[in-house]
């Protein structure tokens, strides 16, 4: 087991800057996401810790020890690809003992890793069969073991589920989770689905062109989105953005005119935001509620219903378009006109650089 | 037959997300099914017409050729006189006696082992050293591939300058050294190790080009897990690499050994054959008695013989790579 720390570690290809300068700490035992859009240069992080992608300048340290200049073998990692990359002409037992082979394990050692591996995966009764003859599921599985039976001291996962339908998906996810569980181990995990990252991490850093936009648990990250960015990217339906225009304040709270010529008290102190002349409005679909008596109304447009709760999209006075929720029984109809109820604590204000401001 | 197999997730249909999920796991199985069984019903006889041109093709260019070949074997065919007599295997017990004959397999033999080899082991080598995607790779991959395309009326005339008698660039570099100059064409023990150089020489380019494919095919991941994996250079290249390559290094020899048992111009050109038939090769032998001689029979029958050795070399050759693979494919 053993912590992982990127120091001013920057990565430029030619004369593009692909990340500028990165620093970050990962704890012992700490299942960290990488989570970003694509291109933001997640996999190339994930590859310098790895070994595999030098890095141009900075520092890269785990478990204490400066490997910056290590090949990848000797880093005490192993790594999860995104295609498996598994050893096409060797079977499933001669894929997970490789590695081990090449450091000289004992063979009874590796016997007892590979049959504990295959029977926490499930892989019993197909350690002689080669990948081909595997379904993806259980390639990934295999995969999975061949890192295990390594006992690294980290593991690194680039988007390891992204190529399974969406059922494995989630199977597979909640066996990682408790792979996490019974190892204990430093897992890294890159991926660009934001649910991966909400249900899998003990903490999130959220990337965007190279940088670190946020960094948190996944609750904080979902209830303080740090930047408009951050909030536009986590959850789902996205959150609602609504042009807004500072009003004079009575309150201790900042009171915003909408777009639409209403006005909206939020729960965002007064002190705390700057005063800028335009602002944005966040507000997830969760917050934003049917209510009749609201002054905000719109015309609903498209209902969506999902089983659990209903969403619902409404176009405003001023022609802009936010996402509701309903109840799940809602009776609402295409083309109803609705009244928009804000809870007040739940609306994020942002300033012009994109900062946020949250309820206190 | 798909269609019908799909059908279930058709949308309309009741349990819409439970079919959905039975027709993602049907597919594959759908596109295997449909290929396996014949199609049935009507079998028209004249599809046929489609595939005619071909057979007609083949049959004139192939079949004829090689029927007439084995009939020409068993006969004694004098063209001058225009004489032809069944004779059975007359032809045949006469090629048994023949020095010429005999030494002619010997030097094929020895020709195959010398240049196949090479091809393979060369050809690979040239193959690793050159997978690269700078100026340098790809101008020294367009060198080695250039001698290729060049006759081999170009390519023996070139050598046998290189290795004239006193004068070429071989007695040159010998001298220099304060070595005997030596012409190895005039050599019986060095004529035919001196055709096989120029042989490589001439056509590595193919099985480099062969090898780069195929390399190119190894997708970057798996060296990627090697190196994750602990894996030093010798150990990615024969643990990775070369079970990669075993298909390609089958082909590669077995188009090496089709070729190189087709030895003719080389010899022909740089030595006829000599010194005191050193270096006569099979198809040589038979090119001289049947259009020197005018023993069409005769060189017919030696043509059958080398046909049935290519035909075994080739056939030991896909045996041994087929029982390398199966094995591999047990060891654990
Ligand atoms: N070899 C390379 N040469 C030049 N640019 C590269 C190279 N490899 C990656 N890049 C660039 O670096 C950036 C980051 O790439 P990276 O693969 O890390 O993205 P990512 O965040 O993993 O995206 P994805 O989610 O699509 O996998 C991209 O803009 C890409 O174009
Ligand atoms: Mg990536």
């Amino acid at each position: 087991m053993a912590g992982i720390q990127l120091v001013g570690v920057n990565k430029r290809y030619g004369g593009t800057e692909i990340i500028p300068e990165f620093n970050l700490e990962i704890e012992s035992g700490e299942f960290l996401v990488f989570l970003g859009p694509s291109g933001c240069g997640k996999s190339t992080l994930l590859r310098m810790i790895a070994g595999l992608e030098p890095v141009s300048a900075g520092q890269i340290r785990i478990g204490g020890q400066d490997v910056t200049a290590s090949a990848p073998g000797e880093r005490d990692l192993a790594m999860v690809f995104q295609h498996y990359a598994l050893y096409p002409h060797m079977t499933v037992r001669e894929n997970m003992a490789f590695g081990l082979r090449n450091v000289n394990v004992p063979a009874a050692e590796i016997d007892r890793r590979i049959t504990e591996a295959a029977r926490m995966l499930e892989l019993e009764g197909m350690l002689a069969r080669k990948p081909i003859q595997l379904s993806g599921g259980q390639r990934q599985r295999v995969a999975i073991g061949r890192a295990v039976v390594k006992e690294p001291g980290a593991f690194l996962f680039d988007e390891p589920l992204s190529n399974l339908d969406a059922a494995l998906r989630n199977r597979t996810r909640v066996e990682l989770a408790r792979l996490h569980q019974r190892l204990k181990t430093t897992m890294v995990f890159v991926t660009h689905d934001q649910v991966e990252a909400m249900t899998l991490a003990s903490r999130i850093v959220v990337m965007n062109r190279g940088r670190i936009e946020q960094m948190g648990t996944p609750i904080e990250i979902y209830r303080k989105p740090a930047t408009r960015f951050v909030a536009g990217f986590i959850g789902s339906p996205a959150m609602n953005f609504i042009d807004a225009i500072p009003v004079a304040a009575e309150a201790d709270c900042i009171k915003v005119r909408l777009a639409d010529g209403t006005e909206l008290q939020t729960g965002v102190p007064t002190q705390a935001a700057r005063k800028d002349a335009k602002l944005v409005a966040g507000v997830r679909a969760e917050s934003l509620t049917l209510d009749d008596a609201s002054p905000v109304r719109g015309r609903a447009d498209v209902i969506e219903r999902l089983g659990e709760r209903t969403l619902v999209y409404v176009t405003l006075s001023n022609g802009h378009s936010v996402v509701a929720q309903a109840h799940r029984e809602s009776p609402v109809a295409s083309g109803d006109l609705v009244g928009l109820h804000f809870e007040p604590e739940h609306v994020h204000l942002f300033d012009e650089a994109g900062l946020a401001w949250h309820a206190a | 037959m798909c269609i019908c197999l799909m059908k279930p997730g058709l949308p309309g249909m009741p349990h819409k997300g439970a079919a959905m999920t039975t027709t993602l796991s049907a597919l594959p199985a759908a596109a295997r099914a449909s290929s396996q069984p014949k199609v049935k019903g009507v079998q028209h006889w004249s599809n046929a017409l489609f595939v005619l041109p071909f057979v007609l093709v083949y049959i004139a260019l192939l079949v004829v050729p090689v029927v007439t070949g084995l009939w020409l074997s068993l006969n004694d065919v004098d063209v001058l006189s225009g004489d032809r007599a069944f004779i059975g295997l007359a032809n045949f017990a006469r090629l048994w006696h023949d020095d010429i004959f005999r030494g002619a397999i010997r030097n094929t033999f020895l020709f195959v082992l010398m240049t196949t080899p090479a091809f393979v082991a060369l050809g690979l080598a040239l193959a690793l050293a050159l997978n690269r995607q700078d100026r340098v790779g790809t101008a020294l991959r367009t060198i080695f591939f250039g001698s290729s395309v060049l006759s081999v009326t170009i390519v023996t005339l070139v050598w046998r300058l290189v290795f004239m008698t006193d004068k070429g660039l071989l007695a040159n570099v010998m001298h220099s050294l304060g070595l005997a100059s030596i012409n190895p064409l005039t050599s019986s023990a060095l004529a035919l190790p001196a055709i096989a150089l120029v042989t490589v020489w001439w056509i590595i380019g193919l099985p480099m080009m062969l090898f780069l494919a195929a390399l190119q095919q190894i997708p970057e991941e798996i060296y990627e897990a090697a190196a994750m994996d602990n894996a030093g250079r010798w150990r990615t290249f024969w643990s990775i690499t070369l079970p990669q390559l075993r298909k390609t290094v089958a082909l590669v020899a077995i188009i090496e050994v089709i070729l190189q048992f087709q030895l003719f111009g080389q010899a022909q050109l740089m030595t006829n054959g000599g010194p005191n038939n050193s270096s006569r090769p099979l198809v040589q032998f038979i090119y001289e008695a049947g259009f020197q001689q005018w023993a069409l029979g005769y060189s017919a029958a030696a043509a059958q013989v080398l046909f049935g050795l290519m035909l075994i070399g080739v056939a030991l050759q896909m045996w041994i790579s087929k029982r390398g693979q199966t094995q591999s494919g047990e060891s654990t």
